[in-house]
């Protein structure tokens, strides 16, 4: 079976000013990631692991350095991002971003917002059409109707979610790529957004990826996650599996690192220091080593290589 | 243990162009000798104001209409200018929100330690730089020799942060308030910089009030918790007491809207209706608009304290 999404090999490499000639920064390395059809994936790591550089990736904002990415076995990397960003194709991923006040424009009303897509990418020209397709939108993501003619700074933060997800969904995608979809705002807020963004897959059976710092979050929602460090994946496991039994070192880290009233005063493992420079790294060093704290000899010679443990789990380190 | 930050009866008012914000009525809160106490609730909801009176840095449109604030014995509303001023960072420090904004861009950081040491410890010119590095040794900052030489910009937000911490705890002050301090921050770094804010508040039987929008991260490092709603504290109780038996209905409501471990997506609940607009008349108990236990009793003031034990206080009629 062809998965919805395969990106193969994804790399982005960012040439530095001013440093040594020929270095570049690491920003996605070599990444492999399917997703399929009606499948929630999440994808996790710190800031500055990759996650948001494999976002604009998939979503073609930005032209890979190399690898190719299929969607339903067509390859979108064949023609370039200039070129795609005008093709209906666009429609099948969208986005819908991390701050919902700063991705809508604010001299545009709802209306407009969410009609933008239909016009651009579905070339929709007839005005009762859009207003149907607009309305309808607007109806699946619980915004009401006498909302749909206010400018963004009328609406809370929780209704701009809403219209950020309204413009997504209104071109009908098969993929959602979900950036931080909630980080902006407040728990009694999320709460609303995240059940209707599970139920929104449920009724149109779009596939999910889930970008998230919040791991109790993902969990929520994720069948299957993605663990990113400095560029590359160093672990993916079905949700539970992660949380139950983690494999690479860094994701042992992150579970412990989610706060847990459970456990209070009692002193836990953590991750300290400072992550390696993803400027030019070695390519035969573990990037985890220098914080990892089951570092050996071996780490410092061989790149572990991301492995299958079974069970759909696999992780890249000599010691999982 | 004996009270070491008491807040009575504290109301403030913002006069706006658009009216008069009443952003808090009434709040009274203890925090004792050694203890780490929370302060949660949705953004809006007072915390940050309350820090600041605390602080005497209120906004110039801020009105304190009545309560009072005494730390140690000292009235802090009724101190101004120079003696407030030896106060703060003495006796009481600030950890703010966004470490990279609060510190000064221009100015490396090892100067900025120098600063409050100059300020408030009496310290010899000739060793302020060995006592600026031994404050970033504290923190637990490597190569603090170096690191001294370093401007904010060319430090990572978790290393910014300790440079904050290693500011507000240069001169060993009784109260310390953290504001925040780890938004914007990885789970990985924001569990080491809360376990380094544990371990001094525990060795130096420093009193700390940690405003966080995170019950979970509260959960995990507060002795005691209090939850904040509109401006109001409307429930104060030792942490365990608080997650297992909130009385308050806004406690049990952002509980349950909190992802936990345990949290599916259905179980997931959120808060319906927004914060009352501070501006109008309100009701005695503001929360009554949204609650779904809502009585006749609860329109008549004045809003009651009740005790439920001796250290879990309520700000409602029909406690649950």
């Amino acid at each position: 079976m062809t998965a919805l999404l395969d990106a193969q090999n994804l790399s982005k490499l960012y040439p530095v000013k001013g440093g040594a000639k020929g270095s570049l920064l690491h920003a996605v390395d070599g990444v492999d990631l399917r997703i399929e059809a009606g499948e929630c994936v999440g994808l996790v790591g710190e800031s500055g692991c990759g996650k948001s550089t494999m976002v604009r990736l998939l979503a073609r904002l930005i032209d890979p350095t190399s690898g190719r990415i299929f969607l339903d076995g067509g390859d979108v990397t064949a023609v370039t991002q200039s070129q795609f960003v005008a093709s209906p194709e666009r429609g099948r991923i969208q986005v819908v971003f991390q701050d919902p006040t700063e991705s809508l424009n604010p001299s545009f009303r709802v209306f407009q917002t969410i009609a933008d897509p239909l016009k651009r990418l579905l070339k929709l020209r007839n005005a009762d059409d859009i207003a149907a397709k607009v309305y309808r939108a607007a109806m699946l993501v619980g915004l009401p109707r006498e909302l749909v003619q206010r400018y963004p700074h009328q609406l809370s933060g929780g209704q701009r979610a809403r219209v950020g997800i309204a413009r997504a969904i209104v071109v009908e995608p098969r993929l959602l790529i979900l950036d931080e979809p909630t980080s902006a705002l407040d728990v009694s807020v999320q709460a609303v957004i995240l059940r209707l963004l599970a139920d929104l897959r449920a009724r149109l059976g779009m596939s999910y990826l889930f970008v998230s710092h919040d791991l109790n979050v993902v969990r929520l929602l994720c069948s299957r996650v993605v663990v990113m460090y400095l560029g590359k994946v160093v672990e993916v496991a079905p949700v539970e599996q992660l949380f139950a039994n983690p494999r690479h070192p860094y994701t042992k880290a992150l579970i412990a690192s989610i706060p847990d009233p459970a456990r209070r005063g009692e002193a836990r493992p953590r991750l300290d220091g400072n992550p390696t420079s993803p400027i030019s790294p070695n390519p035969n060093v573990c990037r985890f080593q220098s914080r990892c704290p089951i570092a050996s000899a071996e780490c410092r010679t061989i790149m572990p290589e991301l492995r299958e443990l079974g069970g759909g789990q696999s992780a890249a380190c000599h010691f999982a | 243990m004996s009270d070491h930050l008491t807040i009575s009866d504290l109301n403030l008012e913002f006069r706006t162009r658009h009216g008069t914000v009443r952003a808090l009525e009434d709040v009274s809160l203890t925090v004792r000798r050694g203890e780490i106490v929370g302060v949660v609730g949705e953004s809006g909801s007072g915390k940050s104001v309350m820090a600041y009176s605390v602080m005497g840095l209120s906004d110039a449109a801020a009105d304190i209409k009545r309560g009072s604030i005494v730390l140690g014995g000292m009235d802090l509303l009724t101190t101004r200018g120079e003696a407030m001023r030896a106060i703060r960072g003495r006796e009481m420090a600030m950890i703010f929100q966004s470490p990279r904004t609060a510190l000064n861009p221009i100015r490396k950081v090892g100067r900025q330690i120098e600063d409050v040491l100059l300020e408030h410890a009496a310290i010899p010119r000739r060793d302020l730089k060995k006592a600026a590095i031994a404050a970033l040794e504290r923190v637990r900052i490597p190569d603090p020799e170096r690191r001294y030489n370093a401007y904010p910009f060319e430090l990572s937000g978790g290393m910014c942060q300790r440079i904050m911490i290693a500011i507000a705890l240069a001169c060993s002050p009784s109260l310390l308030i953290a504001d925040e301090p780890t938004t914007g921050l990885d789970v990985t770094t924001q569990a080491v910089i809360m376990d380094l804010i544990r371990d001094k508040s525990r060795d130096s039987r420093m009193s700390t009030l940690l405003i966080t929008h995170d019950l979970g991260l509260a959960g995990e490092y507060c002795d005691r918790i209090a939850v904040m709603h509109a401006g109001h504290v409307v429930e104060i109780a030792p942490t365990d007491v608080l997650l297992a038996h909130p009385a308050h209905p806004y406690t049990r409501q952002l509980l349950a809207a909190t992802p936990t471990p345990d949290s599916t997506i259905d179980t997931l609940s959120s808060i319906g209706g927004q914060l009352p607009d501070l501006r109008r008349e309100l009701p005695p108990c503001r929360f009554s608009e949204r609650c779904v236990r809502k009585m006749p009793q609860c329109d008549l003031p004045p809003l009651p304290w009740t005790e439920l034990s001796s250290d879990h206080l309520v700000r409602c009629r029909v406690p649950l």
